[in-house]
């Protein structure tokens, strides 16, 4: 509503409070995530400094001569604008020319990862090298003045081996996302277009699985998983596994937590597309499930995209379920910081702690970024029906 | 679609929710009634310390667990009825505080402490995120549509975050001398420990989850807030209400259903408040019902873990979810038979 009628305009006051509470808002919303980034880079002493200032600026870091010269600021500010300007421009462009046809989804995976290790190369390899040097001829601007330290990244990732529980969480996810679109989208499709009191018996049943706390479920599942080699023994012999500690039973747990969520969302996009679609193909021939193949699947993309995120979100963010599961060996990045509360005797214990959590939210944040769009419409779209 | 084909699209789903969650549900249940031991037996033990002369030696009755053929320790399953049950809620206590008058005792216990926190921070947080909710989604559908799109990304983020690193963001800012606790100081002059007692904790609990399910009530309602029949609030201005009265009795209104969703998410949701006690290290002052159930599934020191007391408490937690819902879950069911006609 860009023309607003005379009768609808608000008064200044209206619209400064309006503001100023969105800028509140944002504030709020951003700060406890953009203050443990910025404490994540410094040492012990100033990230759990009194005051902001000695946070933001790290003079004790700095005094131990990790820095950033306003050269250093200006430069690794600029190329982070053109990487970014880049990943929504050249990227799409070159997975749309390089990607084989039909595999545009691989092809922006592949593209993801090479551009991820690029930046990487760039940013804190080529970056650095480059920076000393201009910094030592440039005199006053080349002075370090910004304390920032990566030493807890280093330490997280390389001592911690942090690594293993980024590779078991990548696993669990990519697991979960996978199964559960595959398994969702056949049962989404198929309550969609049944009219049936099954179908709605179903979902309601759905609904109910979806409140029941996790907690209860695995109070379920974890005497029958510990044992399991010995249940199993009758049917499999030697060969039956221990269910407590492996990925895969728990990818497939966290599918079927998450299916009813997954089933709804689906349902409610498959309704959006119009049952005459399907009815023309099945005229020309087609199966039913030839039909979903062939002419429904390829206009789903942006359905399947959304759920497909918050599965993704559903794996990531676990706690409960991984941290009871799953043991020391192949425990994912949520729980494993978890036991950073154990150790957490020293202050470089804890911003290592940070360190390990900001880890954890940089994917996340990514994600927002790429996906806004497909977040807000999957939220909205359960929701629309009421 | 014919009931054949239907049911080979839903099967695998069904089959995993059945194996997954009926199934596993039927096991606690039973497990609640039922509890797993070490058989235990008697042996007589000499043990002999070499003394002068002769030794000395003591025989004394122990208690070992029997190890089978396997090497391993035999367990027995038996019955023991509500046992598991009496244990989590300890009800002759809670009877005992009744009729003693110091009702505030029964919130010494486990259960009905958890039970307690629970309950409070599902209803009060219930107004809370629907009203911060609507009240973000007014103000950007009032801004002007350049930053919308930034704002949203902004009001995503807390949305979006792990729950257990977004509360620790927010336990970092308070932990010890944090900045923010620092500045609570310097401005009262006193000294301030967010973490020390139960009722700060509890604060910040609220905090953090409104702070994280309000972008989502936001966005929905924005979504709604779009699809306001623009005509019937011009004929509203017309007839002279103002704001206030147009937001009560013309948006409002037209926004219920999306109101009734969000309620019912945010009640299944927060019942199973667990990931704040985790990010907040709250264990010793405040717990959750989901929290007390992990606790006796986490192996103690001895490495067992309570699976009768756990099943006995799932199954404590799955009755309050079931009464918090009927009522929206009728309404659904009413609303699909008047659909039906």
């Amino acid at each position: 509503m860009s023309e607003t009628s005379k009768a609808m305009r608000q008064s200044l006051g209206l619209r400064l409070s309006s503001s100023a509470f969105l800028v509140f808002w944002c504030v709020i919303a951003a700060f406890p995530i953009l203050w443990i980034a910025v404490m994540s880079v410094k040492s012990p002493v100033d990230a759990f400094a009194d005051s902001p200032w000695a946070v933001i600026f790290g003079p004790n870091t700095l005094a131990r001569g990790d820095g950033l010269s306003v050269l250093d600021i200006v430069l690794g500010l600029v190329v982070l604008y053109v990487a970014i300007r880049w990943m929504f421009t050249r990227l799409p462009a070159l997975v749309a020319q390089y990607s084989p046809a039909g595999l545009v989804v691989l092809g922006w995976l592949v593209g993801a990862a090479v551009y991820a290790i690029l930046f990487m190369v760039v940013f804190f390899g080529l970056l650095p090298l480059i920076l000393s040097p201009l910094n030592a001829v440039l005199g006053p601007l080349g002075e370090p003045v910004l304390g920032l330290t990566t030493q807890h990244y280093i330490a997280v990732w390389g001592e911690n081996e942090f690594y293993r529980n980024f590779m078991n969480s990548m696993l669990v996810t990519a697991g979960v996302v996978t199964i559960s679109l595959t398994v969702g989208t056949l049962a989404g499709y198929g309550l969609a277009r049944s009219g049936s009191d099954l179908a709605f018996w179903l979902l309601i049943l759905a609904l109910i699985f979806r409140a029941l706390p996790h907690s209860v479920l695995v109070a379920g599942y974890l005497p029958w998983f510990i044992n399991s080699a010995e249940i199993l023994r009758p049917i499999f012999g030697e060969l039956s596994p221990t269910l407590y500690g492996q990925p895969w039973a728990v990818i497939a747990v966290l599918v079927s937590i998450n299916q009813p969520f997954t089933i709804w969302m689906l349902r409610s996009f498959f309704q959006n597309i119009p049952a005459e679609l399907d009815e023309a193909a099945r005229v020309d021939g087609c199966s039913h499930f030839q039909a979903f193949r062939r002419v429904i699947m390829p206009v789903m993309w942006p359905g399947v995209i959304t759920t497909g995120l918050f599965s993704f979100l559903l794996g990531y963010n676990d706690f409960l379920v991984t941290s009871l599961l799953l043991d020391a060996q192949n425990q994912t990045m949520v729980p494993a910081i978890a036991g950073y509360f154990n150790r957490e005797t020293t202050t470089t214990d804890q911003v290592e702690a940070v360190a390990a959590a900001v880890s954890i939210t940089a994917p996340l944040f990514l994600l927002v970024m790429v996906f806004q769009r497909q977040i807000v419409s999957g939220l909205t779209a359960g929701a629309v029906k009421g | 679609m014919n009931f054949k084909t239907f049911f080979a699209f839903v099967a695998p789903s069904v089959f995993m929710m059945i194996l997954f969650i009926a199934l596993p549900l039927v096991s606690v249940f039973i497990q609640s009634f039922q509890i797993t031991q070490p058989v235990m037996q008697q042996v007589e033990v000499e043990t002999c310390t070499p003394g002068f002369v002769t030794q000395t030696c003591v025989t004394e009755q122990k208690t070992v667990p029997v190890i089978g053929d396997d090497g391993k320790i035999q367990t027995t399953t038996e019955w023991v009825g509500l046992r598991s049950y009496r244990s989590v809620l300890q009800m002759d206590k809670v009877w005992e505080a009744v009729s003693s008058g110091r009702l505030r005792d029964i919130l010494q216990i486990d259960f009905w402490k958890a039970l307690r926190f629970t309950l409070m921070f599902t209803l009060i947080t219930l107004p809370l995120v629907i009203g911060v909710g609507l009240l973000i989604a007014l103000t950007v559908n009032n801004a002007s549509r350049r930053v919308r799109g930034p704002i949203i990304f902004v009001s995503l983020l807390p949305f979006i975050i792990t729950p257990v690193i977004g509360s620790l963001s927010i336990y970092w800012l308070f932990v010890g001398d944090g900045i923010l606790t620092a500045m609570m100081e310097r401005w009262s002059g006193t000294n301030i420990s967010m973490f020390a007692q139960a009722w700060t904790i509890e604060l910040l609990m609220y905090f953090y989850r409104v702070w994280h399910v309000a972008p989502f009530a936001f966005v929905i309602f924005y979504a709604g807030l779009q699809t306001v029949n623009m005509d019937t609030l011009e004929s509203a201005v017309i007839d002279g209400a103002n704001r206030w009265e147009r937001l009560r009795h013309v948006i409002i209104p037209h926004l219920m259903p999306l109101i009734v969703f969000i309620a019912l998410i945010h009640l299944m949701d927060c019942y199973r408040v667990f990931d704040e006690i985790i990010g907040f290290r709250s264990q010793a002052h405040v717990i959750s019902l989901q929290w007390l159930t992990v606790d006796f599934l986490t192996p103690d020191d001895a490495g067992n873990r309570a699976i009768a007391r756990a099943s006995a408490s799932a199954m404590l937690t799955m009755i309050g979810i079931v009464l918090l819902l009927i009522l929206p879950l009728r309404r659904t069911w009413r609303d699909h038979k008047g659909s039906a006609h």
